[in-house]
């Protein structure tokens, strides 16, 4: 905690500038229902016009809230808002100078774009040659002008996004306020609207955009970073993210395996956090300069530290107070993983020509793959390319229209139930039920693993004891705290000590001390011999991953490891690529391949 | 800024008329399932019992006997079947065959010659259905009676003078039950349909988030009930008309009132529906339990305390105050009035006037509960 006094204090903002703020918060204060806790608590910031500022947190952090208190959708219990100098809430024009696009962007999924945007512009009194203008100029904008007779519900995520976008944007509002728009659309999408509305922010537009993704706010102007109804700190990414210089590392040149070289770099007083970052170790300082001793770390006679940029994620772990250590109690209580001999341990999971039709929609199209023993295997695509499809195909929740699917040499279609009691299976919405207790989750998920008894009995406690439930059994699972969902439902799913654990998005929207916690585990697990395969949207993530199988259009295009894939898309222009622009470069490669054969 | 904008209203109706026409599920509701529901009251809700299958066991073939059998056959009501013995025929009985069984005893003719008619015959009749079976009773009794006075006058025998029913039903010459319980399923079919139409709009709004933004543009409170209801009311007018064409043409319900007292008359009932629909909308904001809830709100009161099955006289006090409270009471009864005894017009105002207190009830709540914010 020693770094929070070098961060600026959200509680003084500096004075708005000369020209006034185009947004202003005064102590707000929102809660939902009399005595519930604050969705916002006491907030105070200014936002200069003109700019695109972030509002970063993980769910739950109240950036949702503070949206809709801007736009005039929700009255503040206390405090002030102005925007423009005016009160949301107030009768008067102001309306047609915000322009907001929710989270599910707002659209009709029955209108087609052309109804949509007549629609809005109806109700934001954009007339006559105003009117014809602006639609001219946001169908040219968005590129949907050729879509203009489609409903909005069969356009594609990335499109009804930059729809939404226009619908808001009629009026030419001086304010806009984004709630996620990030959310379920890819990166090339997302690039794409990063590049929209950096025109607009150029234009004098003043832009408030919530995310979730930390590497996204990099890219703002200015950036308020959100936990617990609170603004944590409040600065642009580069004073945020200078504030943390010399504190950020790779532990690089290992030859001992990486996830036991983080295991006992977390364990270095010095060290306040560390993820893995493909052949890497990522590790922050508690104080620039004070370097662990990497004697106890033993990566390797080679190993070095190497100075490198600091990230926004960086500065966000360390206002919270640093991330939860690299030692998982579930390495206590899980047994070693031994494979039966006749089994091949390169193929655990096995996918051979694996297709999925739906009617004459190939979802997935001849996707084949082997995952070893103890390995992290990562599924990455953008949203409807397969990826689910394929996940729950190997998973043994959707049969193959061809091919097969195995997992410990089992073939799902043939006999689902022997290879459903080796793996566990963990969903993004934790697939708990919410009216029981925690205590009866864990009762119930073991018995429907066929534990009873004392075996039972004794199972269970290892998990409240392995994940620290002891002082939530009781509760309803529906007021546990998102963290601790994630722990239940992780316990859940290994109660019968299965072999192989899917996770399905485990973590999207958790923040990243929870996602910390929960990679803890999942490392501990491979540590054991535990295969793991997991689907995600989230790059960081990727890193974490031991292999990553890249889908697009139903095919796996891409197979190799983090770095691997990484180098395969260097360019000159690109020299150091992150994941997510070997991502995009692939996937855009694969495009290109495709239009050649069917132009 | 304006409380109604009517290029802000017309851009929301036209919105709305939109999705009904690309959402099928309105176009189910509003034209299938008038006419599925009328048909299925009109003809299985049939209290007439013109076709009831009678066993007869002739252990007496005298010509008395003979004479009552033709007098059985003849009357319209049953479908007789003979049989060789009382056993078989309550064998048959007792599968569902027959709806009764009527024995004419051995003793018939010498019975009717002591002038102890009373047991000269025996109906047995299946218990399993109270309703059919005292139908088939008072059927027999009846048919009974009448061929015994008949028979009394025929023989030129002297009787004591005696009181003579003459019954004749008014406003429904024929007695088809159908006549009357066709106005009256309309009404509740179009409870159902306008409670039904609008439970799913508001939520809809809701659950996929456009309510959202809906509410950030400069939209009014107003313009948004009103596009949540003119849309619908059109729709609902619509279906109205359509279940008026399958009474009249298809089902032979003769229509003796003035079309203009009914498009009055309906137009305020589904203010009242629809105004049901849209407040649980509004409240629940889920389509699914909004839907459930119109569909039970609607269904069961407008079935049990309208008067259309049941009469409201015969009910209880505390529920007779109840049924003013429930629109297709109105509806009903002036559909009823209007089907089969014209224009009565001090009637149907007082109705219409019902009808009015409860559209300016539900709308006025449905109002109260629709907010310029999301909470």
């Amino acid at each position: 905690m020693t770094s929070r006094a070098a961060l600026p204090r959200p509680e003084a903002p500096t004075a708005p500038p000369p020209g006034g703020a185009a947004i202003e918060v005064r102590d707000l204060v929102k809660r939902f229902g009399a005595d519930g806790p604050p969705a916002l608590d006491h907030i105070a910031t200014w936002i200069a016009p003109g700019t695109i500022t972030g509002l970063v947190g993980p769910d739950g952090a109240g950036k949702t809230t503070l949206l809709r208190t801007l736009a005039g959708l929700l009255a503040p219990t206390s405090g002030t808002v102005r925007i423009l100098g005016q009160d949301p809430m107030a009768k008067g024009s102001l309306r047609e100078q915000i322009g907001y696009m929710p989270q599910k962007f707002g659209l009709y999924e029955d209108l087609s774009v052309q109804e949509n945007l007549d629609l809005y512009a109806d109700l934001r009194n954009v007339l006559g040659d105003a009117r014809r203008k602006s639609f001219e100029q946001m169908l040219a904008f968005t590129d949907l002008a050729r879509f203009t007779d489609r409903l909005a519900g069969r356009l594609s995520g990335g499109m009804k996004q930059k729809l939404g976008l226009a619908c808001s944007l009629l009026g030419s509002p001086q304010v806009l306020l984004l709630d996620e728009p990030g959310v379920g659309v890819d990166p090339i999408s997302r690039r794409e609207l990063w590049r929209m509305v950096r025109e607009l922010a150029r234009g004098g537009m003043t832009i408030l955009w919530s995310t979730a993704y930390l590497d996204e706010a990099e890219l703002c102007d200015d950036v308020r970073l959100m936990n617990g109804g609170c603004i944590l700190a409040a600065g642009t990414p580069q004073a945020l993210m200078g504030a943390m210089q010399g504190r950020s590392l790779h532990l690089t040149r290992l030859s001992a395996p990486r996830r036991d070289v983080l295991q006992r770099a977390l364990r270095a007083p010095e060290v306040l956090d560390g993820v893995i970052q493909g052949d890497q170790v990522r590790l922050v300082l508690r104080d620039a300069g004070q370097r662990p001793d990497l004697g106890p770390i033993q990566a390797g006679p080679e190993a070095v530290l190497v100075e490198v940029a600091p990230r926004l994620e960086d500065a966000f772990i360390s206002l919270l107070g640093g991330g939860p250590g690299g030692d998982s109690p579930l390495a206590g209580v899980t047994r070693e993983v031994e494979l039966h001999l006749d089994l091949d341990p390169q193929a655990v999971i096995e996918a051979r020509e694996l297709t999925k039709r739906f009617g004459d929609f190939t979802a997935t199209d001849a996707v084949s793959f082997r995952v070893p023993k103890g390995e992290v295997f990562g599924l990455l695509g953008p949203n409807g390319a397969g990826k689910s499809t394929t996940f729950k195909m190997e998973c043994g929740l959707l049969k193959p229209t061809l091919g097969q699917a195995l997992v410990m040499g089992i073939d799902l279609k043939t006999s689902p139930s022997a290879a459903r009691q080796r793996l566990g299976y963990m969903a993004q919405k934790f697939s708990l039920y919410t009216q029981l207790t925690a205590r009866e989750n864990l009762e119930f998920f073991s018995g429907v693993y066929g534990l009873r008894g004392d075996a039972q009995r004794l199972k269970i406690q290892e998990m409240i004891e392995a994940f620290d439930l002891g002082p939530w059994l009781s509760r309803r699972t529906l007021d546990l705290p998102l963290g601790l969902k994630q722990r239940l439902a992780l316990a859940c799913a290994l109660m019968h000590e299965p072999e192989i654990l899917f996770l399905d998005e485990p973590t999207s929207g958790v923040d990243p001390i929870t996602r910390r916690e929960f990679w803890t585990h999942i490392n501990a697990l491979a540590q054991k011999g535990v295969t793991i395969m997991v689907t995600t949207h989230f790059m960081d993530e990727a890193e974490y991953c031991d292999r990553i199988g890249l889908i697009y259009r139903g095919r796996l295009i891409a197979l190799g490891t983090p770095d691997q894939l990484k180098r395969s898309t260097r360019t000159p222009e690109c020299p150091d690529p992150s994941m997510e622009d070997a991502f995009i470069h692939l996937i855009q490669a694969f495009q290109a391949q495709l239009d050649e054969v069917v132009p | 800024m304006k409380a109604l904008s009517a290029r802000r209203l017309r851009a929301l109706c036209l919105k709305e008329a939109y999705q009904i026409i690309r959402d099928p599920s309105s176009i189910l509701v509003a034209f299938v399932m008038p006419v599925v529901l009328l048909f299925v009251f009109g003809y299985a809700i049939n209290l007439d019992s013109s076709s009831l299958r009678l066993g007869l066991v002739m252990e007496d073939q005298g010509p008395a006997a003979v004479q009552f059998e033709q007098t059985l056959k003849a009357s319209g009501n049953f479908v007789v079947e003979a049989g060789p013995s009382k056993a078989a025929l309550l064998e048959r009985m007792a599968h569902g065959r027959l709806r009764g069984v009527v024995v004419v005893r051995g003793d018939f003719g010498a019975r009717l010659a002591q002038g102890q008619g009373g047991a000269a015959i025996q109906v047995l009749t299946d218990g399993s259905e109270p309703n059919t079976a005292s139908f088939v009773g008072s059927y027999v009794e009846g048919l009974w009676q009448t061929w015994q006075q008949q028979r009394g006058q025929n023989l030129a025998r002297h009787e004591r003078p005696m009181i003579e029913v003459q019954s004749r039903a008014w406003f429904n010459p024929s007695t088809v039950s159908r006549n009357f319980l066709v106005p009256g399923s309309i009404a509740v079919v179009m409870t159902i349909i306008g409670a039904l139409l609008t439970s799913l709009v508001v939520a809809r709004e809701w659950e996929r988030g456009t309510m959202e933004a809906l509410l950030a543009t400069p939209v009014t409170k107003a313009e948004m009930l009103l596009s949540k209801i003119l849309p619908y009311y059109a729709l609902g007018m619509v279906a109205m008309a359509l279940c008026l064409l399958v009474a009249v043409v298809l089902m032979d319900v003769p229509f003796r009132g003035s079309l203009l007292a009914l498009f009055v008359l309906s137009s305020l009932f589904l203010g009242c529906a629809l105004g049901n629909g849209l407040f649980l909308s509004t409240v629940m904001k889920n389509q699914f339990n909004a839907a459930s809830a119109a569909l039970v709100s609607a269904f069961l009161p407008s079935m049990m305390l309208s008067g259309f099955v049941f009469e409201i006289s015969s009910m209880p006090t505390a529920l007779r105050a109840l049924t003013y409270l429930i629109p297709a009471r109105y509806f009903a009864g002036s559909l009823q009035t209007l089907f089969q005894a014209g224009t009565l017009v001090p009637l149907l105002a007082a109705n219409a006037l019902g009808l009015a207190l409860l559209t300016v009830l539900w709308l006025g709540l449905t109002a109260m509960k629709t907010g310029r914010t999301l909470e």
